[in-house]
């Protein structure tokens, strides 16, 4: 098997695992967004930033304290996570009464504010962060060579997934977060602190997308744009899959990530704009998305 | 959002036509004025910036549409005006309409697309397939110049008469163009059609009852919105005889967002007074760098916490006149 489709098999299983690591963090991204849009009703517009945030706060913790990246795969999310809880208190918090574009408009500021410090305090150029001792190498594979550390994100990132999904959809925890999101009047009547809720639900989404950073730091370059451009993707994305169901956020991400894979191996000038061509063709046929609720 | 378009009694409601022409009368002289003691170049990019955001408020303040798509309009109709200036030798109004009907055939487009969500959903349809835009313009190295752009757009002889190249002349051009701008959107909020697109804004489900048909209203003052900022992305390409990536980012979309919420958004005036607030502050806090977009955010964060209304709503609620 020399050729596959015309294509060699190496180019054509690359991309596939490179697509499927874009798509474990659209996977990761659009989940929290989907946590934080369940229950805050907000397009978290800083998660990108955020996510960013967190791949640089993984390169401070490594560069100026020599916290390495395992402790950081722990650290970073509860830091980026408080800093998460914080803008919820101060800001978001003031603001859940009002119509659901404010909450855009507002993260969208947040957003600005947090890309603009790293710009102006690390400048725009990309930072390396080493891959772990652990995790150098690779496998052969026999048709290809995978570096064990893009395996390391699948995987991890896929159990991170499972897991948030496990705890929404099966504990006692995620029945009152559900709740909240069906009825937050009714279930603040049943002695559940919903504010609290809330705030930890966005610490939560938050937390997510700096973990994804995390993972992001030693396969991209630590920059300040890497949010940007990754962020409105995630929004398409969210888009296709409809907001209604977390395995949704979880399947859409990684099908996504996969199908952008093997464009870039069949029609590469396409690459950037097919998850856009294909959320069009999904509002075309369902506009609630595939996964989602009609609203 | 804002709720300034409340229903007056219909003498109020003449005083209120009398002070709006009043302010339009002021903005004209203003309009005059101005090139004697500003840059005509700044002058003109506020105005071209006002008119994207002035369109942009058509959108939401009309149709209750929060589109984080603008740029692509503004950006495209920039490019082929541009292209049609400096490839096709096309006179600067064929180049001007040119760039305007691509703004309204896009806005077609996506306006088919967008309106079938609501709400945040829009808002993110509208700001994925304006990044398709994005990506489109930069690929489509043999249209848009890619990274460089399209530079050296020629400014023309307006109908083989009068030469653009001038600064001051372009200016009177520019100035006319913009107040028409507004004259017609001014127009079209106070038409018959503007009422529905209210009244939709305001509760679809009644619109719906009446027997309105809703989507065509919102498909309409998308195309609108559109159109007119294909005017301004036009005006743009040759006010600085460049078109480039930067038009159709979304940060521009973002701009013309911060613009109309600074001014006030679904105010008449606010998006202009916006617009020359945050041109001006770029100009002058340029020497700052990156500071600029931090300073941006906080403004967006400070108006979205603590100044809704924005400076002309904020105006508009102390005088309880709709501005």
């Amino acid at each position: 098997m020399s050729e596959l489709i015309g294509i060699p098999p190496q180019v054509l299983l690359g991309q596939i695992v490179l697509g499927l690591i874009n798509g474990s963090f659209y996977a990761m991204l659009s989940l929290g967004l989907a946590v934080i849009f369940g229950l805050l009703n907000i397009i978290n517009f800083a998660h990108g930033a955020l996510y960013m945030m967190g791949a640089f706060v993984a390169w401070m913790l490594l560069h100026y304290l020599g916290i390495n990246y395992w402790a950081a795969l722990l650290l970073v999310p509860l830091l980026v996570g408080a800093f998460g809880v914080l803008i919820e208190r101060f800001l978001i918090a003031r603001i859940a009464h009002l119509d659901h574009l404010y909450g855009l408009l507002l993260t969208f500021g947040i957003a600005l504010i947090i890309q603009g410090l790293f710009r102006n305090g690390f400048g725009s150029s990309g930072l390396a962060y080493e891959i772990p001792d652990a995790l150098r190498g690779g496998q052969n594979l026999g048709f290809m060579f995978l570096p064990n550390y893009r395996a390391w994100v699948i995987v991890a990132s896929l159990a991170v997934c499972l897991l948030t999904w496990f705890v929404i959809e099966k504990t006692r925890l995620g029945s009152y977060l559900r709740a909240a999101t069906e009825n937050p009047a009714l279930t603040e009547t049943f002695g559940i602190n919903v504010p609290l809720l809330i705030t930890l639900t966005y610490g939560f989404g938050v937390a997510l997308a700096a973990l994804a950073g995390v993972f992001a730091a030693p396969i991209y370059a630590v920059n300040p744009n890497m949010g940007v451009d990754l962020i409105i993707v995630v929004f398409a994305v969210v888009v296709i899959g409809g907001m209604g169901s977390i395995m949704g956020a979880i399947i859409t991400g990684f099908a996504l990530g996969l199908v952008e894979g093997l464009t870039k191996v069949f029609y590469p000038e396409l690459s950037a704009t097919v998850i856009f061509i294909i959320m069009v063709l999904v509002l075309l046929v369902k506009p609630s998305g595939i996964f989602g609720r009609s609203i | 959002m804002s709720d300034l378009a409340h229903a007056g009694t219909v003498p109020d409601e003449r005083n209120d036509r009398r002070l709006h022409l009043a302010i339009m009368v002021g903005i004209v002289l203003a309009l005059i004025v101005t090139p004697f003691f500003l840059y005509p170049v700044f002058v003109m990019k506020c105005l071209c910036f006002a008119l994207l955001a002035l369109a942009f408020n058509l959108l939401l303040g009309q149709g209750g549409l929060l589109s984080f798509g603008h740029a692509a309009f503004f950006g495209m109709a920039s490019y082929v005006s541009a292209y049609a200036a400096a490839s096709w030798q096309l006179p600067p109004e064929l180049a001007i309409l040119a760039g305007m009907l691509a703004a309204t055939v896009l806005g077609a487009v996506f306006g088919s697309l967008a309106i079938r969500r609501q709400g945040i959903y829009f808002a993110m349809i509208t700001l994925a397939l304006a990044q398709m835009v994005y990506f489109f313009s930069l690929q489509a190295t043999g249209f848009t110049g890619g990274e460089d752009g399209i530079q050296g757009v020629p400014r023309g002889m307006l109908f083989g008469v009068i030469d653009l190249s001038s600064d001051r002349a372009l200016y009177w051009v520019v100035a006319a163009i913009f107040m028409a701008a507004l004259a017609a959107m001014y127009r079209i909020m106070n038409s018959p059609f503007g009422e529905v697109c209210k009244a939709i804004r305001d509760n679809e489900p009644r619109a719906i009852s009446l027997g309105y048909g809703v989507n065509r209203y919102k498909l309409t003052i998308f195309i609108l919105s559109a159109t007119l900022a294909g005017l301004a992305g036009a005006m743009k390409a040759l006010v600085f005889q460049l078109a480039t990536l930067t038009d159709v980012h979304f940060s521009m979309s973002g701009e013309a967002v911060l613009m109309s919420l600074v001014g006030g958004v679904g105010t008449i005036f606010g998006p202009i007074v916006g617009a020359f607030v945050i041109v001006t502050m770029q100009n002058y806090l340029a020497s700052l760098g990156g500071w600029v977009t931090v300073i941006q955010g906080v403004v967006f964060v400070f108006c979205v916490i603590a100044f809704r209304d924005g400076i002309v709503g904020t105006l508009a609620r102390l005088i309880r006149r709709p501005l």
